[in-house]
């Protein structure tokens, strides 16, 4: 590799193999995911804001909450984070840019085309999917609609596209460290990625064996889920959560490792128990793998397997609350300041935390009999995920985008942003444990009376969050035009070798690999 | 705490009861049955917690609830409370100078081992109510549960009793035509009838796609799956009404299969039964009557309502299913009509009502979509048509 | 930094991986199945005739068996047990029967799927012969009688007093799954 700069015109786009041009890609497309997911959602809440049909029939209503669930899922979050990665893991362990990066171009360009074909699924006739994102067979099958398909290839390119990220990370930080950065020197975020790459290999083709089978069983005669011929849509489930649990953490995970490295920064105080937050996030990856079934308590499994999977899924909380007492003690007595990507590494820890609460709280098999399928499961996976994933991310793009584009984003603006989405998310998802608890199933278009008020509360955060998010657009885009220039350091002394190059970082980096001492 | 609101709402609403009960003692129970309802309508408006429910396993569930809550909280007190001394005293604003630390082997192993002491004792009084909830040994009455798209069947074995229990709440309500009711989406034609303190048996199981049968107030929530049997008991402590609705996504009309079980006394609950099991003798005796044709017409209108309305609209023009006017079934031979709705049409929505309606029904429903909306046939069909088809087929 | 040989070997064997992970989701079939028997999930109960070693009968203990009927979608057959419920004792040979009716104007193929409540029992319900063994043809209009026979083993749990067999009948005329033809109507 020589030293000139990116080529001109779409084709730098359409051939690069530059970590960097790929990660802003990533980024991007991510973002559009997230808007088209976002307006997704909106048609749901709009729909909710008060009892009865309005906008919506009951057939399209459930298209949305499956797509929303898919892109956010498979278009919104994992791609955001395979952009962090790109972006960040060459720079962070020294090495001039990913292993594969012939690959890295590829993984990232069959995403657009993926997520056109699940997209174009909602003009086909009959609809697309209509069985919400867990795709439950005989419904997924059986009573699908002939989108299915359509929905099924999607699924397999999305998995293509992840198992060659993850082969590219786990290659990338196995064999492009610089010399003299051994692995319990590797930032945080490195090594979550690390293990998530792992487990995106573990299960990724485990769902792609899943729609396989449902595929053969829709086409071919095959009754892998089908009681008639000696199948089991019980089996279905067992196989979707056997890849569906880690996956859940494959959202997680690089999140961890995000606010691992912002919260000492602001604290200006190193991580506390860097060691064990290694240890305890490769515990969690562990314990993702013996958990699944308790997101079927209720299919009628035996109290042996009740109770086991109960005991093991309660025990995820011992490695998760290490994680949060090594946040909260890295905080305890340093030296804190507020800026945006620390009010949300904060809110990540808060909110993640209530979500982690109400996840013991549907461990307990016999409790989770009144919580399953109800809101009660929204809110608390909405409180894992958008504080989790997405408020980690924006963490992420306002900490490094100084670093990427060279000009400081506007302080004021970007906190706007923050409390807008943090009110906004509060708004719209508490609420959803009491309509839960009070007895509102999920994935329901309309609803009884006595859960109109809350609901209508809901909707209107919902758009609230929902329209912040235009504004992250914005001061996004004003930042990369212009602004403050940033230091190369960009914060005040902040670990990592990412901070030791220009800022904007310059096209090639690391072509000599740096000395870590 | 938001959550704490609901415990003197529910001391509120039991505290009321009897105010409500004296006065009303001498007008009819019907009236007190509607009146109590309505102010329990109206303190559930901001239901935030889990409803205790009326048997000794949701008690048990509600207590266990609450528990694991508080616990969540006390610990959430600690650590929040933690962290937000740490974000007030140790700001750079107000001159914090940093420490240095990074690692402490005690801390570190002491908030591995607490937590999992806490976790074991959340373990025990779980696993308890666990094994309680799967005893289904030694059940008074079996009733099989199944789930249709979009409906629930119950049948009492051994007592010749069985019955669809379809939403009634009118597409008017569902469409803000008109205002709705007090029991908007949770009403059904006929309710799963209980009696009270006796150990009944739910055996569930699914007809088409996966559905999930549950009832808060009974704490009781199991996956319906065809081809396979669960089961589930309950003991109901007091008569009353309880209102539930399906909980897997089943299809297009998942949010509107409610399920109201009616536990009553048992000396109630016997005459119900025998009021049902006549019906059913009543039934059969009617099969060989003849009907008028505005009888059947009527009759015909109820039973489009309940079953039909839904696919193809309350005026027969379609929608998921086809226009049924001046269609070539529903003007073309009787016989290819009476076939096809006694068999359906595999593959796609229309399903066999042969054995979900009576004769009297199907023949009534028959003759109504064959004279209604201008198709004007002018023909109709006897139950006992219908039971000839069905022989000679 | 390390050579290009060593990333090749290393995406190799993720590769592999993959590949083996792939090969994992059609096995977790078997092992589910396997997983079943042992521990009698989802009810399930022995699909091949089960061939009793000794005929003790424990006389001492009663146990009901109750049966129950169930159509799947599409299914217009009259399906019925001819006995509801009964009372056994373990270890004895017991036969009875299911009725069943074709009332289409077709020829029509059926499988009865069996299942068993509480499922903790079903690895205690042994069926020496079933017409859920084999699949079920009747001419239009044709009725049959269908043959069970079961014991219920010794060794069932105490705490079991009464077991629920369920069958249900699913229509299989057009080779059973779903085929491409019906998605197209829908």
């Amino acid at each position: 590799m020589g030293d000139h700069g990116p080529a001109q015109g779409f084709g730098r786009w359409l051939f690069t193999t530059n970590h960097k041009d790929i990660g802003s890609m990533y980024l991007w497309f991510s973002f559009a995911m997230f808007l088209m997911g976002g307006v997704f959602a909106l048609v749901i809440r709009a729909e909710l804001f008060q009892p009865g049909l309005q906008l919506v029939e009951p057939e399209f209503f459930n298209q949305m909450t499956t797509m929303h669930g898919l892109v956010m899922v498979f278009g919104a979050v994992m791609p955001a984070f395979v952009g962090l990665a790109n972006w960040l893991i060459p720079m962070m362990v020294g090495a001039p840019d990913m292993a594969l990066p012939r690959m890295n171009n590829w993984s990232f360009w069959i995403l657009p085309f993926a997520f056109a074909l699940l997209t174009s699924t909602l003009f086909m006739e009959g609809g697309g999917p209509n069985f919400g994102w867990t795709f439950y067979a005989p419904l997924s099958t059986t009573y699908a609609p002939p989108s299915v398909t359509y929905f099924i290839f999607a699924v397999h390119i999305m998995g293509a596209s992840s198992i060659m990220g993850s082969i590219n990370i786990i290659a990338t930080i196995l064999n492009m460290r610089a010399p003299g950065m051994t692995l319990m020197k590797m930032p945080l975020f490195v090594w979550t990625w690390l293990i998530t790459a792992y487990l995106l290999i573990a299960v990724m083709p485990v769902l792609a064996g899943c729609v396989t089978m449902m595929l053969m069983d829709i086409h071919f005669g095959t009754s892998f889920f089908n009681a008639a011929g000696g199948g089991d849509p019980v089996l279905f489930q067992h196989v979707f959560w056997f890849f569906g649990h880690p996956e859940v953490y494959i959202m997680i995970l690089p999140a961890f490792g995000i606010v691992s490295a912002i919260i000492p920064t602001f604290a200006r105080k190193p991580l506390f128990g860097y060691a064990s937050m290694v240890y305890a996030t490769a515990s969690i990856a562990f314990l993702s793998f013996i958990v699944w079934a308790h997101h079927m308590f209720t299919v009628g499994m035996p109290i042996a397997g009740e109770l086991f999977f109960m005991y093991a899924t309660m025990l995820i909380a011992v490695p998760t609350g290490v994680k949060v007492f090594n946040w909260i003690t890295t905080m305890f007595r340093g030296s804190m300041s507020f800026e945006t990507p620390m009010l949300f590494s904060i809110a990540f820890v808060i909110l993640f935390t209530i979500g982690g609460f109400s996840g013991l709280m549907l461990a307990i098999a016999p409790a989770d009999f009144q919580y399953h399928d109800t809101y009660f499961v929204v809110a608390h996976f909405h409180y894992v995920l958008v504080p989790g994933a997405i408020f980690s991310i924006f963490a992420a793009v306002y900490y490094w985008l100084p670093k990427w584009c060279g000009n400081m984003y506007d302080e004021r603006l970007g906190k706007a942003h923050f409390w807008l989405s943090f009110v906004g998310l509060n708004v719209t998802f508490f609420p959803m444990h009491f309509v839960g608890l009070a007895g509102m199933p999920r994935r329901i278009p309309d609803y009884a009376l006595q859960f109109a008020d809350f609901n209508q509360i809901a909707s209107m955060g919902a758009f609230l969050f929902g329209f912040s998010q235009v504004f992250f657009l914005f001061i996004v885009i004003k930042t990369i035009r212009g602004g403050k220039q940033a230091t190369d350091e960009v914060w005040e002394s902040p670990e990592g070798l990412e901070w030791t190059i220009p800022s904007p970082a310059p096209y090639h980096t690391f072509t000599t690999p740096p000395a870590v001492k | 705490m938001l959550f704490f609101s609901k415990r003197p709402t529910v001391k509120s609403l039991l505290s009321v009861k009897p105010f409500v009960v004296f006065p009303l003692l001498a007008l009819s129970s019907q009236a007190f049955a509607k009146s109590s309802e309505v102010v329990a309508g109206e303190a559930q408006r901001w239901g935030m917690n889990m409803p205790q429910g009326v048997t000794a396993t949701s008690h048990e569930i509600y207590d266990l609830h609450m528990l694991i809550f508080m616990i969540c909280v006390w610990i959430g007190v600690v650590v929040f409370g933690v962290m937000f001394y740490s974000m007030i005293m140790h700001r750079k604003s107000a001159g914090a100078v940093p420490s240095k630390f990074h690692e402490s082997t005690l801390v570190e192993l002491a908030w591995t081992i607490i937590p999992a002491i806490i976790l074991v004792a959340m373990a025990v009084p779980a696993t308890s109510t666990l094994i309680k909830i799967y005893d289904t040994s030694d059940a008074d009455i079996d009733i099989k549960v199944v789930g249709y798209q979009w409906k629930w069947q119950y049948e009492y074995l051994g007592e010749e009793v069985s019955f669809f229990s379809n939403l009634t709440t009118p597409q008017d309500e569902i469409y803000g035509r008109v205002p709705k009711g007090e029991h908007y989406l949770l009403e059904v034609d006929e309710p799963v009838v209980i009696p009270i303190n006796k150990k009944v048996r739910f055996l569930i199981t699914a007809n088409d796609v996966i559905h999930a049968w549950w009832v808060p107030a009974l704490a009781v929530k199991r996956d319906a799956i065809p081809g396979y049997i669960n089961d589930v008991w309950t003991i109901v402590d007091e008569p009353g009404i309880y209102r539930g609705q399906c909980a897997e996504l089943c299809g297009k009309a998942h949010g509107f299969m409610p399920i109201v079980v009616h536990a009553m006394e048992e000396v109630d609950y016997q005459q119900w039964l025998d009021t049902k099991k006549v019906e059913a003798e009543e039934l059969k005796l009617a099969m060989s009557q003849s009907f008028s044709m505005d009888d059947l017409y009527a009759r015909g209108e109820k039973v489009y309502q309940t079953n039909c309305v839904a696919c193809h609209g309350p005026a027969g023009a379609g929608g998921v299913g086809p226009s049924l006017i001046g269609s070539s079934i529903t003007t073309g031979p009787m016989n290819g009509h009476l076939s096809l709705m006694i068999n359906g049409v595999q593959g796609s929505a229309m399903q066999a009502f042969g054995e979900q309606l009576n004769n009297i029904d199907m023949a009534a429903v028959i003759t109504y979509k064959r004279n209604a909306w201008g198709n004007n046939m002018g023909d109709m069909l006897q139950p006992v048509d219908v039971l000839n088809h069905k022989r000679s087929l | 930094m390390k050579s290009s040989a060593s990333i090749k070997s290393i995406v190799i064997r993720l590769l592999l991986v993959t590949v083996g992970m792939f090969g994992f989701g059609f096995a977790l079939v078997p092992l589910y199945d396997m997983f079943c028997d042992i521990t009698g999930l989802n009810g399930k109960t022995n699909a091949e005739a089960f061939i009793p070693l000794a005929d003790l009968i424990d006389t001492s203990r009663e146990v009901t068996v109750q049966f129950v009927a169930t159509n799947n979608d599409y299914m217009p057959w009259e399906f019925k047990p001819q006995v509801f419920k009964m009372k056994v004792h373990p270890g004895e040979e017991i036969e009875t029967t299911f009725y069943a009716k074709n009332p289409s104007s077709k020829a029509m193929m059926a499988q009865a799927i069996p299942s068993v409540s509480p499922s903790r029992a079903a690895s205690y319900f042994l069926k020496t012969e079933c017409f859920c063994f084999n699949q079920q043809q009747l001419a239009a209009g044709e009725a049959i009688d269908m043959p069970l026979k079961f014991i219920v083993d010794r060794d069932l749990p105490g705490n079991v007093s009464t077991i629920t067999l369920s069958y249900t009948l699913f229509d299989i005329t057009n080779g059973g799954a779903i085929t491409g033809d019906s998605l197209a109507i829908r």
